[in-house]
Formats: structure tokens, C-alpha cells, sequence
């Protein structure tokens, strides 16, 4: 009972010692919604409106017709036509467009005389993952333009043709890996900020020796400084969870008990680390400091943005040990994949144990690194 | 000549009280000198979006030659790694615990349709949950097609004949690996972090300690106490920067196809631009809590996520795509990205390097403007 009401009165003074500073307020609320708004429409790696320039020297009613397919397309964007060879450098050099179309003089003979005509494609490949999709997509095009003119001109098609379905995600929207991602970025910057600095702010201050020795217990200590942490995670998380699901509409297939679980043991292991950074630190500088070394690597190696199956084996090995790693599976799972507790129980287990890893060595750090 | 002298010692002095006070407190060095390694190491390998070896099913429902020679042309991509399922049934499975990312499925009326009135369909399911991934396998899995319906016909005794064929070219990085415009881009997030880390907690930490009170009573002036406190961090940073273009160049590979003097004077023009964030950003928190999360929030975040080093800034909508114009990162990646791959472009780095010395003037004309000698303020 007493064990109880002094965990208590510890996490009210907590959330109390955030909340009453109006900067701290607003630097806790205000930014997380500015960011998810901005960086939800932001962070896609589809490519709309690709700036594409055209250089046709054959400018006969095939050769157009090509180049209106691109017109018609919501991912290209013609931005001019060329006469010389000389103008495509300086083009693409600067950047005015993303790829030069190069239809040679005799592109309407050869493609007339059945034989093959072929197209000459400059592509600005200083970002080799926009430079690849764009290809993609000028290959679909050219694709579905020789099905028609082999249908047009009694040629036969291919022999055999894909078929190409993705599942879970029909249309190939990146938002909707990007957005659900998200949720887990946020709340795990706001949670390991906020515990990161708790126990440093007292150092400095000196009111975690007077702490130490009130009659609480080091785990009353422990639980008295996470529940702020998990709460205002769970309530941020839980707002940024509607914006997601009413606001980018991104569909919500699977168990919402089953990602707040995940968000919870999330959290647990979030606090854990923050904690333990936290007692680690001297003063609140090396606190800032040691959450952003947690918290930068946590997000590059998370599968967040870049796939961890694209990482060499040893980081691969490292990403093991990082929550987020197996908060973004129960995101997508959950969101897109319809998972529910069963496809997910190997996700739960490695987060329960790093948070119980953490959390000790935080507890024990707390009496242990007097200075 | 008397002024002139005690303003010379006076900043002489508030740059040796601050680079005593980087030297004594660890944590500064390691800032400048351990993150820069350590972030590059870790994003330099763990951040790519070239996939080799993508884990793919295979269902042959009645095996002959054609399929044999089909899957034969997975098998040999290095982008895949194929793995044969009996049934549909049993890839799905695999499919839903994520243990393939995609199904490549020939039905038992596969051959026959291929040698009847072609157009036999090779069906192909991938995990879409990741789009980017999911397009960049199906283009792989497009060339392996082409491939194998070229040596398909070649088998025939007749010439693949396609109406028109794209013959494309990849400027810059004809090899299209990533790494070369990740690395550059990291460079800047990189830079942003630690010009804005290094000094965003500098004056809110004389404030909170009481010392900037001393500092006023001395006869040191505004301007004095900011270049002061500039100086030393900035040749900090530099030092940062020019481990990782050391980085960048000699453990990644990356071509530096532009001018190394073209690529520091860049450099110091940027990490000019992100002292001054962070100063500001201590002069106007004045604790260090704020000041710590404002800059986390403003600079790690917006620098990986708006300045076009990973998502491309052309394709967000417009009103993100303006906010993208107050993102200092943006300019410098475009300058590095371009200085890196493809040379001296002066049009680009010109352009962007005016961008970024208004955003110099503005944070640090701000930051001298904020900055009061005044306990009140």
C-alpha cells in the first residue's frame, strides 16, 4: 500500500516537473503533430510528376504517340523538347529535368519494318532509387506501348507475360509503409527524451541524492520515473495513431489489441533505455546527448525507411537489439497485413526482454553511480 | 587603436575560456569527432536500397523444360534467392510469416499455353507493405523475364523481336548503387546534427549555471560573445566534417567527381548555417531541456526526412515542398550529391550556396539580436 502511494506521488511529481514548464509543454506537444503532418505527406518514395525533357528527331504519328502516353501519365511531366544532342547535358547537370527521352530519326521506319527501334534513355542517377523507379515506370509504359502496337500491326505478343499482383498494399502506396512507421518514430523520440533527462535534471540539481534517501526503494524510484514516460507515450502514440487512421486514411486491418500491446512492451523497453541513459549521464547535456546516440542508429536500423534485409550481415545482427525493429512489424502487420496477436508473438518477446534488461541496469545504476 | 586592441583580447579571451571548456568536457570532442564515425559507419552500412538475395518462392505445378529454363533464370539472378514450394497452399504459408517476399507461380497449364497461342501467364504475388521494395522487385523480376524470353526465342530458332526497345543510361552512377548519393546525404545529416548539438546547448547552459550573469558584468560585447563562442566550435565541426569526406571517399568508395576546395568552402558555409541554428536555439530555450529537444526535433528529423537525401522533394506535395525551402540540409545535400557524382556544376552549387549564406545571416543576425545582456530578457 505505501510502496503504492510512493510510486505514485514520484510519477505525479514527474509529470508534474515536465508539464509545469510551459516550454517543456509545448515542446512535447506542439512538434510531434507538426511533424507528423509534415513528414507523413513528405516521407514517399513514389514519384509523381517527373520532369522528363524529349528529344524526337522522328516526330512521325508513332513516335507522338508514344510521347503523349507520356503526357498522359501522373508520373511524368514533360518539361521541354530538345533539338541537339548538346542540350542534354547541361540538362540533366542542372537538374532541369530528370531524364532525356531520345527518339533517333529513324525510329517510325525501323518500328514500321518490324524490326526492333530502339529508345534512348538519360537518366539523372545521382539518386539511384528515384533513377530505378522512374525507369520502372517508363518501362510499363513502353511494355503496354509494344502490346498495342503488336496488336495494332497482327504481330504476335510475347510467348508468356507476367502477371504481377502485390498484395496487402494493391497500389504500391509508399505512404502507407511510411505512415503507420511513424507512430513508432514519434512516441519513441518524445519517450526517450522525456526519461532520458528525469534522472540527469536531479544530478544536476542535486535532489536525487535527497531521492536516495527518502524511504523509497530503488524499483519504487525505477516505476516512479517510468510511468510518465509510458503515459505520455501511450497518450501521443494514441493521438498520433487517429491522425494515421482518420487522417491518411491508411486501413486499420488487424487487431488494435494487438498493436497496443506492442506499443506498450514499445514503450516498456523505451523507458528502459532512456532511464538507463539517464543515470549514465552527469548532467543533462551528456543526457540529450546519449539519447540522440540511442535514438539516431535506433531509427536508421529500424526498417523504418530502408529495408534491414538490404543491411550487411553484422548490422543486420545489430538491429536485434533494437526495439523499434520489432515495433515496425507489429505497425505494418497490424495495419496492412491484418496480423493479430498469433503472427505477432515472436515480436513481443525480444521488446519484453530488452525492457526488463534495461530497466535492471537502470535500477541498478541508480544507487550505484553516486558521484 | 586602443579599442580595436582590447576587443581583439577580449574575443581572444572568450575563445580560450570556450575551447578550455570543450577540451575539459569530453562530451563536446566526442560530439565532433566520435558521432561523425560512428553515425557514418552505422548509416554508411545499414542504410541501402540496393536488395540482393530477395526471397522468393517458387511454384512449378507440372515440371518441364520451359519452366525448368524459366525458374533457371531466377535462380541465376543475383537479386533473388529461390526457394521451391509444392503447392501454392505452402508458399502462402511462407508468404504470411514473412519468410519470402514474393511467389513466383506456374500453373499446370503453363507449357502448354506457351507453345499453343502464347501469352502463358507467369503469375507473380509481392509483399507490398513496403512499395518502394515491392517496385524495385517487380523490375527485377521484369528484366529476368526479358532475359529469359530472349533465350527463350533464341532456343526457337527465331529472333526476339520487340516493337521498340529502351536503351537507358544511368548518368553519374551507372552502376546505380545507392551508397554513392546515401553517403554524401548522410554527410549532411550528419553536420546538421553536430553543428546544431554542439552549440544548442552552449548559452543555455550559462544560463542555467549563472554564469552568463558573470559574463555580462565583463566589458565583452554582444558580437564579441557570439564569434567567441563561433569560433572554436566551428573548427570542431570542421574537423567532424573532414574525417567524414575522409569516410566517405576512402571506406565507401564514393567518387568525388567535383573540387575538394569547392567541397570545404561549402562545407564551412553550411557549418556556419548550423552553429547559428543552434545557437539560436540556446539563446531563445535558455534551458537546457528545451534546448535539447528543440534541436533533436528541428535539425536530426527535417534533415533526414525534407531534404530530398532520401525522399525525393519534387514528389511532396507543394505546401511540404515549401517548407522544405527553410531546411538548411536541403541545399547542402543538393551540393554534396552533385559535387560528389557529378563534378563542378556551378549552376547548382552556386544557386544553393546562396541559399544557404542568407540562412547564415538571418540565424546568426537573429541570434545576435536575442542574445541580451540583460537579466530581464
Amino acid at each position: 500500500m505505501n510502496t503504492l502511494r510512493r510510486i505514485v506521488a514520484l510519477a505525479v511529481k514527474e509529470l508534474l516537473a515536465i508539464l509545469k514548464d510551459k516550454k517543456s509543454r509545448v515542446v512535447l506537444i506542439g512538434p510531434p503533430i507538426a511533424q507528423l503532418l509534415v513528414f507523413g505527406y513528405a516521407a514517399t518514395f513514389d514519384l509523381d510528376n517527373i520532369p522528363v525533357a524529349v528529344y524526337n528527331e522522328d516526330r512521325s504519328a508513332p513516335s507522338r504517340e508514344l510521347v503523349a502516353r507520356l503526357t498522359g501519365s501522373v508520373h511524368f511531366d514533360i518539361v521541354g523538347h530538345l533539338d541537339h544532342d548538346a542540350q542534354i547535358a547541361p540538362l540533366i547537370d542542372n537538374k532541369g529535368a530528370l531524364m532525356v527521352l531520345h527518339l533517333g530519326p529513324q525510329f517510325s521506319e525501323y518500328l514500321k519494318r518490324g524490326k526492333t527501334a530502339s529508345v534512348q534513355l538519360i537518366v539523372d542517377g545521382r539518386n539511384s532509387n528515384t533513377a530505378l523507379l522512374a525507369l520502372g515506370y517508363l518501362r510499363t509504359i513502353l511494355t503496354d506501348f509494344n502490346i498495342d502496337w503488336s496488336r495494332q500491326n497482327g504481330l504476335p505478343g510475347p510467348p508468356a507475360s507476367l502477371q504481377i499482383r502485390p498484395w496487402y498494399n494493391e497500389n504500391l502506396v509508399s505512404r502507407w509503409f511510411i505512415v503507420p512507421g511513424i507512430v513508432g518514430l514519434l512516441s519513441l523520440v518524445i519517450t526517450t527524451i522525456v526519461t532520458g533527462l528525469s534522472v540527469a535534471r536531479e544530478r544536476e540539481a542535486g535532489t536525487f541524492d535527497q531521492l536516495l534517501v527518502t524511504p523509497m526503494r530503488p524499483v519504487e524510484i525505477l516505476a516512479g520515473k517510468s510511468i510518465p514516460g509510458i503515459l505520455i507515450g501511450l497518450i501521443e502514440g494514441s493521438f498520433i495513431l487517429l491522425v494515421v487512421i482518420f487522417w491518411f486514411e491508411v486501413p486499420l486491418r488487424g487487431s488494435l489489441g494487438a498493436l497496443y500491446l506492442g506499443l506498450f512492451f514499445f514503450l516498456l523497453s523505451a523507458v528502459g533505455i532512456g532511464l538507463m541513459i539517464s543515470s549514465l549521464a552527469v548532467t543533462q547535456q551528456q543526457g540529450i546527448l546519449g539519447a540522440f546516440l540511442f535514438l539516431v542508429p535506433a531509427v536508421i536500423l529500424s526498417g523504418f525507411a530502408t529495408p534491414i534485409a538490404n543491411m550487411p550481415e553484422i548490422v543486420q545482427q545489430l538491429t536485434w537489439i533494437n526495439p523499434m525493429r520489432y515495433f515496425m512489424v507489429i505497425l505494418r502487420g497490424v495495419f496492412l497485413e491484418g496480423d493479430s496477436f498469433g503472427l505477432l508473438y515472436n515480436q513481443y518477446w525480444p521488446m519484453a526482454i530488452i525492457a526488463i534488461v534495461t530497466l535492471s541496469l537502470a535500477g541498478w545504476l541508480f544507487r550505484n553511480r553516486m558521484n | 587603436m586602443k579599442t580595436a586592441a582590447s576587443a581583439r583580447m577580449r574575443l581572444i579571451g572568450m575563445i580560450r575560456k570556450e575551447s578550455l571548456q570543450i577540451l575539459r568536457d569530453p562530451s563536446s570532442i566526442a560530439i565532433a569527432f566520435v558521432m561523425p564515425v560512428v553515425l557514418l559507419l552505422l548509416f554508411g552500412y545499414g542504410v541501402s536500397l540496393d536488395a540482393r538475395h530477395i526471397p522468393l518462392a517458387v511454384v512449378v505445378e507440372q515440371p518441364d523444360t520451359n519452366t525448368t529454363s524459366l525458374i533457371g533464370a531466377f535462380q541465376r539472378s543475383e537479386y533473388f534467392k529461390t526457394q521451391s514450394f509444392n503447392s501454392i497452399q505452402a508458399a502462402r504459408r511462407s508468404f504470411d510469416l514473412r519468410e519470402v517476399f514474393g511467389i513466383v507461380w506456374l500453373r499446370n497449364d503453363f507449357s502448354e499455353r506457351l507453345l499453343s497461342h502464347g501469352n502463358a501467364p507467369i503469375g507473380v504475388i509481392v509483399n507490398g507493405v513496403d512499395a518502394n521494395q515491392a517496385r524495385i522487385t517487380e523490375g527485377y523480376i521484369q528484366g529476368v523475364w526479358q532475359v529469359w524470353l530472349g533465350s527463350y526465342a533464341h532456343s526457337q530458332g527465331v529472333e526476339l523481336s520487340l516493337p521498340v526497345a529502351l536503351e537507358p543510361r544511368i548518368w553519374f552512377n551507372a552502376a546505380v548503387r545507392s551508397r554513392n548519393f546515401l553517403v554524401p546525404g548522410l554527410i549532411a545529416v550528419i553536420m546538421t546534427l553536430i553543428g546544431a548539438m554542439l552549440t544548442s546547448m552552449v548559452v543555455a547552459r550559462e544560463w542555467e549555471r549563472g554564469t552568463m550573469e558573470a559574463l555580462m558584468v565583463t566589458p565583452i560585447r554582444i558580437g564579441e560573445l557570439v564569434i567567441g563562442k563561433l569560433v572554436p566550435y566551428f573548427v570542431l565541426g570542421m574537423g567532424g566534417m573532414l574525417l567524414s569526406v575522409a569516410m566517405a571517399l576512402w571506406l565507401f568508395d564514393v567518387p568525388l567527381r567535383g573540387s575538394f576546395w569547392v567541397l570545404t568552402a561549402a562545407s564551412a558555409l553550411f557549418m556556419l548555417v548550423a552553429l547559428g541554428m543552434g545557437l539560436l536555439i540556446s539563446v531563445v530555450a535558455k534551458n537546457q531541456f528545451v534546448a535539447g529537444q528543440i534541436s533533436i526535433i528541428i535539425t536530426f528529423l527535417p534533415a533526414f526526412i525534407l531534404s530530398g537525401f532520401i525522399f525525393q522533394i519534387s514528389s511532396m506535395p507543394e505546401a511540404i515542398q515549401a517548407i522544405t525551402y527553410i531546411i538548411p540540409a536541403r541545399y547542402y545535400v543538393a551540393i554534396l550529391q552533385t559535387l560528389f557524382m557529378a563534378g563542378d556544376i556551378w549552376p547548382i552549387v552556386l544557386s544553393n550556396s546562396a541559399a544557404l549564406a542568407v540562412m547564415m545571416i538571418i540565424f546568426l543576425g537573429l541570434a545576435r539580436r536575442k542574445m541580451h545582456k540583460r537579466l530581464d530578457a
